[in-house]
């Protein structure tokens, strides 16, 4: 999963962000048991700043490693957009991803919906071309194609599950 | 430059509603599908899908708005009509229950020409190449009861397409069989059609069978998605 594009959906919700809070959240909804090292967020904006896709305020009075707040760019919001209108090369194990996009796509109030029947689409074209490999080739390409027809199946169940219950998924992450 | 004309859709249900007592089954589905195609109607349990089958095959007559095939309003005609175009023109396979259980596997293949007042001699010969062609030579004289669930979704898949259908429409053809069983008689129905030039009609809930169609929609709520493409990253 991509950690830049995350906190910079993160800081699209609008509010200028501290660099711990930001921390928080993505540890919250995102870590899967995996906390982001303090040094991975900051190294992280560095960079996002570098870019100009954020700017960060005046440092602010306290204890801490760094106390501005970050603010998303023009810049920055463009490519979030653009990332979460975008569907992922259908592959296994993609469901962190999925999963990121999303809740992101919640949390901003962006067409989630729009956004899983895209993905659907994209995972069944790709189950075409392998069941048609499947139909055309030999033994040991239909099992590879299996393998990878299995995993979309899989996928897809989550795209349906999770489809149906994008109401309850907005009120949980709002 | 010259500009490829749109092709008119051979099949089409145009703002379809259909309601069941209180149940609204679908509520302005609108889908096209071109001739030689094999599209999936897709969609969870109670979405739809198979009463929209059922009314762009004008077995079910839509409340409101229109059905056409082939240039033909389907939903307007008469009761006798409609199933005088099932019989001329669709074939159909369901889930299971479909074979008459008193004659044989051959007796179920050659009866939509019986019905169709093929003489009997010539019926049972345009029947017996199906059984052949779905790798059921062996089983002809079989009566369904002796069929496994493969066999007898085979036999229906030859009786659905013995008459040279314009459409076959499918509702879960494999719902009662398992994995490797269904992805065989998807096989033979997805090859024959293509060599027949059948316009398909898949209904599945399952992604498996879907694959194989060219095109898939959705139907949520009563209405027919068709899904948008987007770039992938």
């Amino acid at each position: 999963m991509s950690v830049p594009l995350t906190l910079l959906g993160l800081l699209a919700r609008g509010r200028p962000t501290h660099g711990y809070d930001l921390k928080r959240d993505y540890d919250e909804h995102f870590a899967n048991g995996k906390p982001l090292p303090y040094g991975q967020v900051y190294s992280t904006l560095g960079r996002l700043a570098r870019d100009g896709k954020v700017v960060g305020g005046e440092a602010e009075p306290g204890d801490g490693p760094d106390r501005k707040r970050y603010a998303i760019t023009d810049l920055g919001r463009a490519e979030v957009m653009a990332w979460l209108g975008q569907t992922v090369e259908p592959e296994p194990h993609l469901q962190t991803v999925l999963f990121s996009k999303v809740v992101l796509a919640l949390m901003l109030g962006e067409d989630a919906a729009g956004y899983l029947d895209a993905q659907r689409a994209a995972h069944l074209q790709r189950m075409r071309e392998l069941t048609e490999l499947k139909r055309t080739g030999p033994l040991v390409d239909a099992l590879l194609a299996d393998y990878g027809l299995f995993h979309l199946e899989a996928d897809l169940r989550w795209i349906e599950l999770t489809s149906a219950r994008l109401t309850a998924l907005a009120h949980a992450v709002s | 430059m010259t500009t490829a004309q749109p092709t008119t859709p051979q099949l089409e249900a145009r703002d379809v509603h259909r309601a069941f007592g209180p149940t609204q089954a679908l509520r302005g589905a609108n889908v096209a599908v071109e001739r030689g195609e094999i599209l999936a109607v897709m969609g969870p349990s109670g979405s739809g899908k198979s009463t929209l089958l059922h009314c762009l095959a004008g077995i079910y007559k839509p409340d409101q708005g229109e059905v056409w095939f082939d240039g033909t309003r389907v939903d307007t005609l008469s009761e006798a009509r409609r199933t005088e175009l099932r019989r001329a023109a669709f074939g159909f396979v369901f889930q299971f229950g479909q074979l008459v259980p008193e004659l044989t596997a051959l007796d179920n293949v050659a009866l939509p020409l019986l019905l169709a007042k093929v003489p009997r001699k010539q019926a049972y010969a345009q029947a017996a190449p199906w059984l052949e062609r779905l790798e059921l030579e062996n089983r002809g004289t079989h009566r369904t009861g002796e069929l496994s669930g493969g066999q007898s979704q085979r036999v229906a898949l030859a009786r659905a397409l013995v008459h040279k259908p314009r459409v076959l429409f499918a509702d879960e053809p494999t719902g009662s069989l398992d994995t490797l069983t269904g992805e065989a008689v998807m096989d033979l129905l997805v090859t024959t059609a293509r060599a027949e030039g059948t316009t398909v009609v898949l209904v599945t809930h399952d992604a498996r069978v879907a694959a194989y169609a060219d095109r898939e929609v959705v139907v949520r709520d009563g209405r027919a998605l068709t899904t948008p493409s987007s770039a992938v990253a």
